[in-house]
């Protein structure tokens, strides 16, 4: 193995012309990204596409089944066990190879959780290309690039609270008044005020 | 091995003192250059700092023209998203629509009826021409010849967008092909007038060559001005014609060989230096071997259906996975990347909109030019901001 100590697992993908991608701990994934752009074989020289993926808390279910002795008669039953994903935020990098003409690996880096611990190495210094990308990643996805060197927001204004593609932003309520509310606009405005007619 | 070192940190709030050789500067004069500027080629802001003429330092602002396009998209089902991509790039409407149907065609393993291949190279080949014919018009005109030249340009497009509305029923927003195929079927009538319009557009192109690409306004702008060195474009993921005229051989309908490009006989035009004046050559090059493509497709296009009787556009719902599909835009790579999880509305939908990564490098061509030529050099880089800002 080129990089030592390296966690590296390769998820599957179930679609028909899919790649599979790597995924890299976030410790060594600089030195694993800096293999594959320097390696004679691989030389991925090109960061095509860099992008966030927001994974937020899901509760799985494994149907799993038990043997029970019920009233002295041992019987298998079926139980639902549930168990949490804790979420976390996930970076994609699409790398390709300009001179060998080859690709793509995809690799893949995850957070600890969404909320504080959000850190992640940057490899803009190895492509160059990331720098608008990995910037964009954290205007709308939150994740904080570690050596990026000018992280600030891109399509948002400076100032914007909040990260716009997570799964669980509530867009701000910019409700203006409307003299026949209907629908959506009818849900929005009793909020805001009474819609009864007066007698 | 690559050659380009790592970027030191960036600190914009601080103005420089010397300049990138150690001279001390003069005076300096902060400038925001627009939202609102005719040579900014819609809402885009540079923040310039100016030593008398000379640019230290250029700020790129984006985001005014910014809605959230991918939440947009994952918040409505695979057909839906089909006229918003449209909306990314308006100049090139059918690109867009081929590169997102490319997409879901690989992420649910659709085939694609014979026909429908040929209609979308014909397609994708027309949207180059007016493309670039407009962005030669434009950069023209950023170099001070107001109106004339692009209106020879807006001429040909006309033309061009003609054909796109007698078939699509829109001169800009097409909304025309379908995961599976297109939309609707072309006529012979609509092939002949296709056909009259390659078949004059070499005549265009040399007119329009003849009044620029020897004229010595042209040439003292552009050669020499804006110049991308080869390992820099490849670092900074540079694509589409500015990759090229930097040297680097690397055009999809080359290396994915997508569609049906394997069968035409093209060359990739290359420049060597990879100043103004290269990306502008090669991109009337590049519409030279579009026109040959062109001929070649509506020779041999063959009589068929031109939507796979199998495909479900409503109610479609793929299997879960991930695919990331691109094509050869006429502003570089166009890409879109899906993450399906089952349901009809796709998990993340995202666009690499090549003309946003295009500008990664915008402060470091235009350092150490005039302003003048900072304007020239962003209008070839040929930014369309409905997709930079998407």
């Amino acid at each position: 193995m080129a990089v030592p100590g390296a966690k590296i697992d390769i998820l599957p993908n179930e679609c028909p012309a899919g790649e599979r991608s790597l995924l890299v701990d976030a410790a060594s994934v600089f030195a694993v990204a800096k293999f594959l752009r320097d390696d004679a074989q691989l030389y991925l020289d090109y960061c095509s596409n860099v992008t966030g993926i927001d994974w937020p808390d899901k509760e799985l279910t494994e149907k799993i089944k038990v043997k029970q002795v019920v009233d002295g008669v041992e019987k298998e039953v079926e139980e639902v066990k549930k168990s949490l994903r804790p979420g976390f935020l996930e970076a994609v990098y699409h790398l390709y190879s300009m001179e060998l003409k080859h690709g793509p690996v995809v690799l893949r880096m995850r957070t600890v959780n969404r909320a504080e611990q959000t850190h992640l190495p940057s490899l803009t210094p190895l492509w160059r290309g990331a720098e608008f990308q990995e910037r964009e990643v954290y205007d709308l996805y939150g994740v904080i690039f570690d050596g990026h060197p000018d992280l600030r927001r891109i399509l948002m204004w400076d100032g914007f609270k909040g990260f716009p593609m997570r799964k669980d932003y509530v867009a701000p309520d910019d409700f203006e008044y409307e003299p026949t509310p209907h629908d959506e606009v009818l849900e929005q405005a009793k909020k805001h005020y009474s819609t009864e007619v007066k007698a | 091995m690559n050659t380009v070192a790592a970027m030191p940190p960036k600190n914009y709030e601080v103005l420089p003192k010397t300049s990138e050789t150690g001279e001390p500067l003069g005076e300096l004069l902060e400038i925001s250059m627009g939202p609102h500027h005719p040579s900014t080629h819609g809402v885009f802001r540079m923040d310039v700092v100016l030593d008398g003429e000379k640019v230290v330092r250029l700020k790129p602002v984006f985001g005014y023209l910014h809605r959230n396009h991918e939440k947009i998209g994952e918040n409505i089902s695979y057909l839906a998203s089909m006229p918003y991509t449209d909306r990314l790039d308006y100049f090139c409407s059918m690109t867009n629509n081929w590169a997102y149907a490319l997409t879901v065609e690989k992420l649910a393993g659709l085939a694609v009826p014979e026909r429908a291949e040929y209609i979308r190279v014909i397609m994708a080949e027309l949207t180059r021409l007016q493309n670039h014919t407009c962005l030669i018009g434009f950069v023209v005109q950023d170099m001070g010849a107001l109106g004339t030249p692009m209106m020879y340009a807006f001429r040909e497009r006309e033309k061009i967008l003609d054909l796109f509305e007698s078939v699509s029923g829109a001169r800009m927003m097409c909304n025309y092909m379908r995961f599976g195929g297109v939309r609707v079927d072309v006529t012979d009538e609509w092939l002949a007038q296709a056909k009259q319009l390659v078949d004059g557009y070499s005549k265009f192109l040399d007119e329009f060559e003849m009044f620029l690409t020897e004229n010595e306004i042209l040439l003292a702008r552009t050669q020499h001005v804006g110049v991308l060195p080869k390992d820099l474009a490849v670092s900074a993921a540079i694509t589409g014609p500015m990759l090229r005229a930097s040297g680097v051989n690397y055009d999809l309908r080359k290396v994915d060989k997508y569609g049906i490009y394997s069968r035409f006989d093209f060359k990739v035009p290359l420049g060597e230096h990879g100043d103004i004046y290269d990306r502008y050559m090669v991109r009337v090059l590049e519409m030279r071997e579009s026109v040959k493509i062109l001929q070649q497709a509506l020779r041999d296009i063959p009589a068929g259906p031109v939507m796979d009787p199998k495909t479900k556009l409503r109610g479609f719902r793929p299997k879960a996975g991930e695919v990331y599909g691109r094509v050869e835009g006429p502003k570089g790579e166009l890409g879109f990347y899906l993450i399906s999880d089952g349901s009809p509305n796709p998990y993340r939908y995202r666009v690499r909109p090549p003309s946003f990564i295009n500008l990664t490098i915008l402060e470091d061509m235009c350092l150490g030019h005039r302003i003048s030529d900072a304007v020239v050099i962003l209008g070839s880089v040929d930014i369309v901001l409905g997709e930079v800002d998407r």
